[in-house]
């Protein structure tokens, strides 16, 4: 057995397409359609992607807030997958989530400390004393005042609702956090401040973190280890520098090509992709991105290319290599 | 130099209730220049949006109001029309396109209708000649089966078809200024790339001068002839693109450029911006950015700096240059 923190294996999620008036099922929508990969202790794997790429709900499905169709989630060793009641809420508390919309994320009938304080209280954790004390010492390492616990969300700024939203996330002492656009609604002075925390709070309680972004740079920044999503797949996988340094899949190139440094360049060539992404209900055949792709072959077409060592740890999902 | 298209004095826009006054726009002095686009940068709060809704006076009433200023479009002052003589400006002179496609667009008439609205508006044209016109306009920015889209309704259009038809709406009948506000932040970085170039064909194409309000300071180096910082209701520095990118003087600005994460280099530090934007309803008296700024001295908190002039065209609002 491997000492990856989390592994998962040709994991799919297929939602059904029902019609008629007996939901009879017509089709599916293909979200994600067989993703590999692993994320190993402290390390942090970003996963980018466009809208409709499948990066949150590989995140959700890794929660096992949604089910699987098919592959296998390993968390620790364990296998997870399938796990239930009261085994699954005891791994529970080792993988936490943080969200994107902080006003929409936190109950605005709770006090801070109920928030912050409910995963102890669920779990029957501590009682009493300790969970105030708790719920103090957390906001403290989130950057905010132990008085600010009796306050409700509506009284933060959106930042600073994202710190208790991270709090929240800590409040079990996690192994894994899976942030899912956790930066992405706010502004780039806080969102800043964020990405600093994140990244104090890594090396603090040594987490790690599966970060999901379509933000090219803030997934750079933060990641040791990136991932690239098109249509339900993981099309090229790579520690951070080289992909960005060197990518490989023409998709990959496409996506830091179209993306926009606060730079002046003059009139430099994009490479800009033509058309949408096709529909998950009707992904084309072969490669998913052969519809797009300015190099696309004729086996490009018929058949779907695996992913692959190209360069030391180095994977991509293209006939090209 | 040539007459200014659009010139905006000392603006003023503010939301007055029983017990507050919120200065949303605090006295902006902006010129556009035919042809030209000029990007207005900011984070939320800053005031960007209220001044593209004080140009085309769609301020939300009753409580929000233009306290005083004028806003000059081709030797007219804006703000002295009647509300019918304002309605023969909008749409024909001046045209804005918004963040959200789905919000923007009627969900309930066809494409062709709501492109067709505004040529029987302003053009007096016949249905048949406007519907013309409207394929003509689809086909210029790019959309597919245009002929048959016009007859379609926007939910059956993706996010990047429905902002082109937004942009063919915009410019049917081919205003002089275009305002976009925040055009791509809704849309994924590939579908970005398509809409920015678009937007700088329909500037060389009609010689339209484009306001830009964004958040995004890429999108800026990439778009920007003339760039336009706002912070907390005030312009902070004003520059052509390449001297603001190349020496940005004010230390929002440059703390700004320096809090953005790159797709080009692995960063160690990221700077962060400490604190928070200013409450628009109680603004400090002195610099309203003294208190987040990294070389602040004691007077700064005590006088309000003023907007000058410290080299060609580069305006600074700050007393420590």
């Amino acid at each position: 057995m491997t000492d990856h923190l989390l592994e998962v294996k040709e994991l799919k999620k297929y939602f059904p397409i029902t019609a008629g008036v007996m939901k009879r099922t017509v089709g599916h929508v293909k979200a994600v359609d067989g993703v590999s990969f692993f994320v190993d202790p402290g390390e942090t794997l970003g996963i980018v992607g466009e809208s409709g790429c499948g990066k949150s709900t590989t995140g959700r499905m890794i929660m096992r807030v949604l089910d699987s169709t098919a592959g296998s989630i390993y968390f620790d060793g364990e296998n997870i997958t399938r796990l239930h009641g009261r085994k699954l809420r005891r791994i529970r508390t080792k993988f936490q989530m943080v969200f994107q919309d902080p006003y929409a994320s936190l109950n605005p009938k709770m006090t801070i400390r109920e928030v912050i304080s409910e995963p102890l209280v669920v779990n029957k954790m501590l009682s009493g004393r300790q969970v105030v004390d708790r719920v103090a010492t957390l906001l403290e390492t989130v950057g905010l005042r132990p008085d600010d616990m009796m306050r409700y969300p509506h009284e933060f700024s959106g930042g600073q609702r994202q710190r208790i939203g991270i709090a929240r996330a800590l409040t079990l002492n996690p192994k894994l956090v899976v942030a899912d656009e956790a930066v992405s609604a706010l502004d780039v002075s806080i969102q800043s401040q964020i990405l600093n925390l994140m990244v104090d709070l890594k090396h603090q309680f040594n987490l790690s973190y599966i970060f999901i972004s379509h933000n090219l740079a803030v997934v750079r920044h933060i990641s040791d280890r990136v991932g690239v999503m098109y249509l339900g797949h993981m099309v090229e996988i790579s520690p951070k520098t080289d992909l960005y340094d060197n990518p490989l899949h023409p998709y990959t190139q496409a996506l830091l090509s179209a993306a926009l440094e606060p730079k002046r360049k003059g009139q430099r060539q994009r490479m800009i992709l033509r058309g949408d992404v096709p529909s998950p209900a009707n992904p084309p055949a072969g490669c998913p991105f052969h519809t797009r792709c300015p190099q696309a072959i004729e086996q490009c077409r018929t058949q779907r290319p695996v992913l692959q060592q190209v360069r030391p740890a180095h994977f991509v999902a293209c006939h090209l290599y | 130099m040539s007459e200014p298209l659009l010139s905006i004095r000392d603006l003023k826009t503010y939301f007055i209730s029983k017990d507050t006054e919120v200065h949303a726009v605090d006295g902006i002095d902006i010129d556009v220049l035919k042809g030209q686009i000029v990007c207005i940068v900011g984070e939320s709060g800053s005031g960007k949006s209220m001044t593209s809704l004080s140009i085309m006076r769609l301020v939300p009433k009753p409580r929000g109001k233009i306290i005083s200023g004028e806003i000059v479009l081709d030797g007219i002052n804006l703000l002295e029309l009647s509300e019918n003589q304002m309605t023969e400006v909008r749409g024909n002179e001046i045209s804005m396109i918004f963040q959200e496609p789905m919000t923007a667009l009627n969900p309930v008439l066809t494409i062709g209708d709501q492109i067709t609205e505004v040529l029987l508006r302003h053009r007096k044209m016949n249905r048949k000649d406007a519907l013309a016109r409207a394929i003509e306009m689809l086909k210029f920015v790019g959309v597919p089966r245009a002929d048959q889209i016009v007859r379609e309704y926007p939910h059956q259009l993706s996010g990047g078809l429905r902002q082109r038809v937004m942009i063919a709406m915009a410019m049917v009948c081919e205003p002089k200024l275009l305002i976009a506000d925040e055009p791509t932040t809704a849309l994924d970085v590939t579908i970005q790339a398509q809409v920015l170039d678009l937007m700088r064909k329909m500037r060389s194409d009609f010689g339209t001068a484009i306001i830009l309000i964004t958040h995004d300071l890429g999108v800026v180096a990439d778009m920007a002839d003339h760039v336009v910082v706002m912070y907390a209701g005030q312009v902070v520095e004003s520059a052509n693109a390449d001297d603001l990118f190349e020496e940005p003087k004010h230390p929002y600005t440059k703390a700004l450029l320096q809090s953005i994460p790159s797709i080009e280099k692995d960063l160690d530090v990221l700077y962060s911006i400490p604190g928070t934007v200013p409450d628009a309803a109680a603004f400090p008296v002195g610099c309203r950015f003294a208190e987040r700024c990294p070389v602040a001295q004691e007077s700064c908190s005590q006088r309000m700096p003023t907007l000058r002039e410290i080299s060609t065209n580069h305006f600074v609002r700050c007393d420590l240059l």
